[in-house]
């Protein structure tokens, strides 16, 4: 049996604010009684299944496991199973559901929401092992590969034959394809290529009890029955463990301009998002912004990351992205809307990256900003989606209201898809942390009609 | 004093690069190019002599097709006052790039000369010193760090050597080269980058300069170094032991 954490995907703020008032009820919470042990003869059943490598019950080795990529959550698993191919994953399932053993899945680990690792001491299915490309089709631009497979890697893969993989994200070293599917991963490029729902083609899925279910279209257009696949696509691992996955890859554009723009305020920025979609229109790729708490804590904690516009500071910075398959044309394009952007006083002040190398500084500054905030110490990560003009103001509201309180309150996140990452970093270490702090944020998101995109609800 | 700095367009240091079908070089249709590195921390370190009020006046110079421009406009944007492009189609290898440039640094009659210590597309690491030779000026490569004394009109550079690092004290005018510790070159801001697009660049060619351009090499094959074999996973002492005496004959 799947036994995951019960929350289901808000998107209506009134389900929000009861969740979070139920919270801390044991009705929202599954209970550790409800499921079996491991005993001796379960050990025994997954290494006749798996051989020697893709049992795990060393407590060193499942140490890494069993915590989330912060450190705040902590279950106590002793049981991780490495499964090569589907057909194991289904012997797995069948054994764990007809004995009642709770299972969590779990790819590269890089969730932010504590939703990769065990409640108690369910057992980890891992997907690592099963990393084949299967094929890719030049001329449609059709990924097929097993849902072990690294994004960075199937990004390389494929950008050898002249494509990209339809999202990025700063955790893309380490995440797994079937983890990005299964969580709906919005990511740096959702602007330009969209969501999951729209890129994945097929799935293959084991069902909890082990049902093998082929959804492996590969077609462009198929209409044929239900659309079963969206169910998994976001379900979290709830439903199934996504095993394959047909992705459809955008082509890799041939000029990819960054820049970077510090504005006076927050209106400053959805001024120039504005002025950015007119101008850039089929060419912007990205719209991220960034505040200067977030900046600092970044420069503080990494020593590596560069400040590209040392000499400014203002309350917003903006990380904007073009791709497009000529570079004058692109390149003159942001120039003549960086120009304007400037004169009319809605930039302070901007830089264009001159290569390929302050490009890739510039974003590392924006993806670097997780990581910046969990060496300052525990964070409570707060994934939104609000409209527009509202997103500023709840980062604004919530440090003015807790400016008593020895916490820095940082925002930063996808401009162009009204999505905030609020994270108010405590100095504190992380065991001394409440587990929560909902009586500050209940209501707040609520009355601004804001909704859970796509990090996942966080306890 | 006056600056000259010179920078070359490479490939992208990021870009994928592939050998041509027919061996004859390297595929450069569409592949991402960008100013070399090391230049880029040479006009760097010119502009912070400006800066400092050391030099008055950093002119940036460029020798390539017209597409050569676009790194000058860069340095431009960087800060540079002026630009300079000596225009040639030929594919040219440093002693013409080093008998173009003395013909430059005697136009303009410049103090002191800044160049990347190696292009990364050919990781050459000559032009620098046979300018200085050409020039009969003192040359300091590998700099880490570089001042100026103004009143004694000598440079004290540090430089990166095999060793450790060397200081050495050398008269004005000379050439020097940089290395990779010696700055972090500035991103061009906005303000710059417009103020770039009004900055004269002056148009020179190799016939103009007075530079009769040698052709001493002639490029016979271009082609990819063998591909390296994945190594294995071994699941013990013995067996990694074993492929040790017996396959790869170590022991």
């Amino acid at each position: 049996m799947l036994a995951r954490r019960a929350w289901p995907r808000a998107s209506s703020h009134i389900i929000l604010s009861k969740l979070v008032r139920n919270a801390q009820t044991a009705a929202a919470t599954p209970r550790r009684d409800e499921y079996a042990a491991i005993s001796d003869r379960d050990i025994a059943f997954f290494l006749d299944v798996l051989g020697d490598r893709g049992v795990i019950t060393d407590p060193d080795a499942l140490q890494p496991l069993n915590r989330d990529w912060i450190g705040k959550y902590e279950g106590s698993s002793r049981l991780a199973l490495k499964p090569q191919n589907t057909e194991q994953v289904s012997q797995i399932l069948r054994h764990c559901n007809a004995n009642r053993i709770a299972v969590v899945p779990q790819g590269g680990n890089t969730g932010l929401v504590g939703g990769s690792v065990p409640l108690f001491d369910e057992v980890l299915i891992m997907t690592g092992a099963m990393n084949k490309v299967i094929s890719f089709d030049p001329v449609l631009g059709m990924l097929t590969c097993e849902a072990g497979c690294v994004l960075e890697q199937l990004d390389r893969h494929v950008g050898e034959q002249g494509h990209t993989m339809p999202l990025d994200l700063g955790a893309k070293g380490s995440c797994q394809i079937g983890g990005n599917v299964s969580t709906n991963a919005g990511g740096l490029r959702y602007l330009r290529y969209g969501s999951m729902h729209g890129n994945v083609s097929g799935l293959e899925v084991v069902l909890a009890d082990g049902t093998i279910l082929d959804l492996m279209s590969t077609l462009r257009k198929d209409n044929t029955g239900y659309d079963l696949k969206q169910l998994f696509i976001g379900g979290e691992g709830t439903l199934g463990i996504i095993t394959k996955v047909a992705m459809l890859c955008p082509v890799k554009p041939a000029s990819v301009q960054v820049a970077y723009l510090a504005v006076p305020t927050f209106q400053h920025a959805q001024q120039v998002f504005q002025k950015a979609k007119q101008h850039l229109g089929e060419i912007l790729s990205a719209f991220e912004f960034l505040d200067h708490p977030s900046l600092i804590m970044t420069l503080k904690h990494l020593p590596n990351i560069k400040n590209p516009l040392p000499d400014i500071q203002t309350p917003i910075y903006l990380v904007v992205e073009t791709s497009g398959s000529n570079l004058e044309h692109d390149f003159g394009k942001l120039e003549v809307f960086l120009e304007e952007a400037y004169n009319d006083e809605m930039i302070a002040d901007g830089t264009i990256a001159q290569d390929s190398s302050q490009q890739a500084s510039i974003w590392n500054l924006r993806e670097s900003i997780s990581e910046g905030l969990r060496h300052a110490g525990a964070v409570y990560k707060y994934d939104l989606s609000l409209p527009p003009n509202d997103m500023y103001k709840l980062v604004e509201e919530m440090r003015s209201r807790m400016k008593h309180l020895p916490v820095t309150v940082v925002g930063y996140g996808h401009m162009g898809d009204s999505n905030l990452h609020l994270n108010i970093s405590p100095s504190m270490t992380r065991r001394s942390c409440p587990t929560s702090n909902h009586l500050c944020m209940s209501g707040q998101p609520a009355r601004r009609g804001a909704s859970v995109p796509s990090m996942g609800w966080v306890r | 004093m006056k600056l000259l700095v010179a920078v070359k367009r490479v490939v992208d240091y990021n870009a994928r690069i592939r050998v041509k079908a027919d061996q004859t070089g390297v595929e450069l249709a569409n592949v991402k190019t960008s100013m070399n590195p090391f230049c880029e921390i040479a006009v760097e370190e010119a502009l912070r002599l400006k800066e400092q009020k050391v030099a008055k006046e950093v002119v940036v110079v460029s020798v390539g097709p017209k597409s050569s421009q676009d790194t000058i406009r860069t340095a431009l944007a960087m800060g540079a006052d002026r630009g300079a492009h000596v225009l040639t189609d030929q594919a040219l290898l440093p002693l013409n790039i080093a008998k173009l440039l003395a013909a430059v640094a005697r136009k303009e009659d410049a103090n002191l000369i800044l160049l990347g210590k190696q292009a990364i597309d050919d990781d050459c690491n000559q032009t620098g010193q046979m300018l200085a030779a050409l020039l009969k000026w003192p040359q300091a490569t590998f700099a880490s760090k570089l001042e100026i004394d103004q009143a004694t009109n000598k440079a004290r550079v540090t430089r990166e050597v095999d060793g450790g690092l060397q200081t050495l004290i050398c008269g004005l005018p000379a050439v020097i080269t940089t290395d990779l510790r010696l700055n972090q070159p500035r991103y061009a801001t906005l303000p710059n980058i417009m103020k770039a697009k009004k900055k004269p660049i002056e148009a020179l060619n190799p016939e103009a300069l007075g530079v009769t351009l040698t052709k001493a090499y002639k490029r016979v094959k271009v082609e990819e170094p063998a591909k390296r074999k994945g190594g294995i996973m071994v699941s013990s002492v013995a067996e990694l032991m074993d492929k040790l005496r017996n396959e790869a004959k170590v022991l």
